[in-house]
């Protein structure tokens, strides 16, 4: 199977906190792959390690045949239009409205007349349901609609892949529906590579082909949803099951409890 | 040994700072590009920069003229000289404190909102999506903006020197009696161009470089938190005050210390 995305042996610190220790994986060419673990895991970091946004101290992150930390400033941002962003808050320009904001990436990256540019942001709005909130402006939306505006700027040069940070955080039940239902046939329609960084694990798992689960900067898990789920990994089963304790503790490393209430010291 | 500690600290760090801050000012030179192809860049920052802080500035300007009327009108009565208020007005405003003034207030107004406008774009996500998009936010956010201020900083200063003499002439002639004809021609015949006008239209070109570059860099260097970005606003005001007033102390020695 072709592979879009291949990292190996990453190693990531912040300070002296080890993000990534030594992990390696392969993303596949117009599959929906989720990279799913608990939150702290370092899930958004390792997007922003895909988009070249963050070096790693060791390993490779290779995008589509390119040593995505060896290139150029020029090369990674040539790669980088090849890539889609949909960040957690959607990240709109709050000072253009939502055709502006669709219409920005067009506008930075060809040089297309102004009637076809109309038509490319209609097209990309309508597949997302928005073409009606074309003047609205980004306070003046949900934020189910902001992450959808935000995922037809994502399209709008037709990437080969998209990268997803947590859609579906903060989203009621029929945000969530147009959002599973967008990417899903986003991926199917455009052909699409789809990267989803969760931790909604009933949302993620029903579109995903493939599931890497991260904790404590190691792959814990990795197979398609079926395998997943009948995984015998404790770390596996209390994320997949929402376990309040397990391998990752409930508790943040602390003194012993009845030591700490009788020390005289305060804090 | 501690106070040694914490001075090394503070030095390294603020040498670092200093770094970053030229780095980022060196990345977002090639801006230039992005603003000649697309002018309405920098002409909607110039709106927002220095057509939106006109009013402050008349204002200030208009009031400062006319405090310096009243309190030159005191000291140059007291030797028979209220005839020489009108170069008085005039010379102050044009190389000090028309720049000066202007900009502090520049800094309070323009200068705040820039840091909080781009610290709260990188809180928001909005530079690191712009990245994403394989958009430099250095050069298409920060340089039209960089540019806007310091085109429009020497203009608020020739504004306010302009209303200044304006506010003096109105207390001076209107109020106090002072004879317009030696009020207008000793104006005319003491200020020269080239060491007065010439050299305060150096120093608010100065100033407005010095005060942008800060509000910009202390925006794109915030902490991403509501904190980080009220630090910032804060720090741009109490920094570019400190640099206003040590450059003016440099520049008018070199400009005026030989005279």
């Amino acid at each position: 199977m072709d592979k879009i995305v291949t990292i190996k042996n990453l190693v990531f610190m912040r300070g002296q906190r080890k993000i990534f220790d030594d992990i390696s994986l392969d993303i596949q060419r117009g599959k929906v792959t989720a990279i799913m673990g608990p939150s702290g895991t370092g899930k958004t970091t390792l997007l922003k390690l895909i988009g070249g946004q963050l070096s790693p101290q060791s390993g490779s992150v290779v995008v589509n045949q390119q040593n995505v930390h060896q290139l150029k400033r020029a090369e990674l941002f040539a790669l980088r239009k090849q890539m889609g962003m949909l960040f957690q808050s959607g990240a709109l320009l709050t000072d253009i409205d939502v055709y502006e904001n669709v219409a920005f990436p067009l506008r930075e990256h060809t040089k297309l007349s102004e009637s076809m540019i109309r038509t490319l942001v209609l097209m990309k709005l309508q597949a997302v349901g928005l073409r009606g909130a074309r003047h609205l402006m980004p306070a003046e939306l949900s934020g189910g609609m902001a992450r959808r505006v935000a995922l037809a700027r994502a399209i709008a040069l037709d990437p080969m892949m998209i990268m997803y940070d947590e859609p579906f955080t903060g989203q009621d039940p029929i945000s969530m529906g147009a959002l599973i239902h967008l990417i899903n046939s986003l991926n199917k329609t455009l052909g699409l590579t789809s990267i989803i960084v969760s931790h909604d694990v009933q949302e993620t798992a029903a579109i995903a082909d493939y599931i890497y689960v991260l904790s404590d900067g190691k792959i814990v898990g990795e197979g398609t949803p079926e395998q997943i789920a009948a995984s015998d990994s404790e770390w596996v089963q209390q994320f997949m099951q929402g376990k309040a304790d397990g391998p990752v503790h409930f508790h943040y490393p602390a003194p012993d409890y009845f030591d700490d209430l009788m020390s005289n010291q305060l804090s | 040994m501690q106070i040694f500690q914490y001075l090394g600290a503070t030095t390294r760090s603020g040498f670092a700072k200093l770094g970053r801050a030229t780095f980022f000012l060196f990345h977002c030179l090639p801006g230039l590009i992005d603003v000649l192809q697309r002018p309405h860049l920098l002409i909607r920052q110039i709106y927002s920069v220095g057509v939106l802080s006109f009013l402050l500035i008349t204002i200030s300007g208009l009031f400062v003229g006319m405090v310096l009327a009243l309190q030159g009108y005191y000291t140059l009565s007291d030797f028979g000289a209220e005839a020489s208020l009108g170069i008085m007005i005039a010379a102050s405003l044009v190389r000090e404190l028309g720049p000066v003034v202007t900009a502090l207030l520049f800094a309070g107004r323009a200068g705040s909102a820039l840091s909080a406008e781009i610290g709260l774009m990188k809180t928001t996500e909005q530079l690191s999506g712009m990245e994403m998009m394989a958009v430099d936010p250095i050069r298409r956010v920060i340089f039209p903006r960089f540019l806007a201020g310091i085109f429009s900083m020497p203009l608020l200063a020739a504004l306010f020197s302009a209303i200044g003499i304006v506010g003096g002439y109105m207390v001076g002639i209107g109020m106090l009696g002072v004879d317009e004809g030696p009020f207008w021609s000793q104006m005319q015949a003491g200020i020269d161009f080239y060491d007065d006008v010439v050299n305060g239209f150096i120093k608010s070109l100065v100033f407005g470089f010095v005060v942008t570059w800060i509000a910009l860099f202390e925006g794109y260097d915030a902490m991403p938190t509501s904190e980080g970005i009220s630090r910032a606003t804060t720090r741009t005001v109490v920094n570019s005050a400190f640099s206003v007033l040590a450059l003016d102390f440099i520049l008018t020695a070199l400009m005026f210390g030989d005279t």
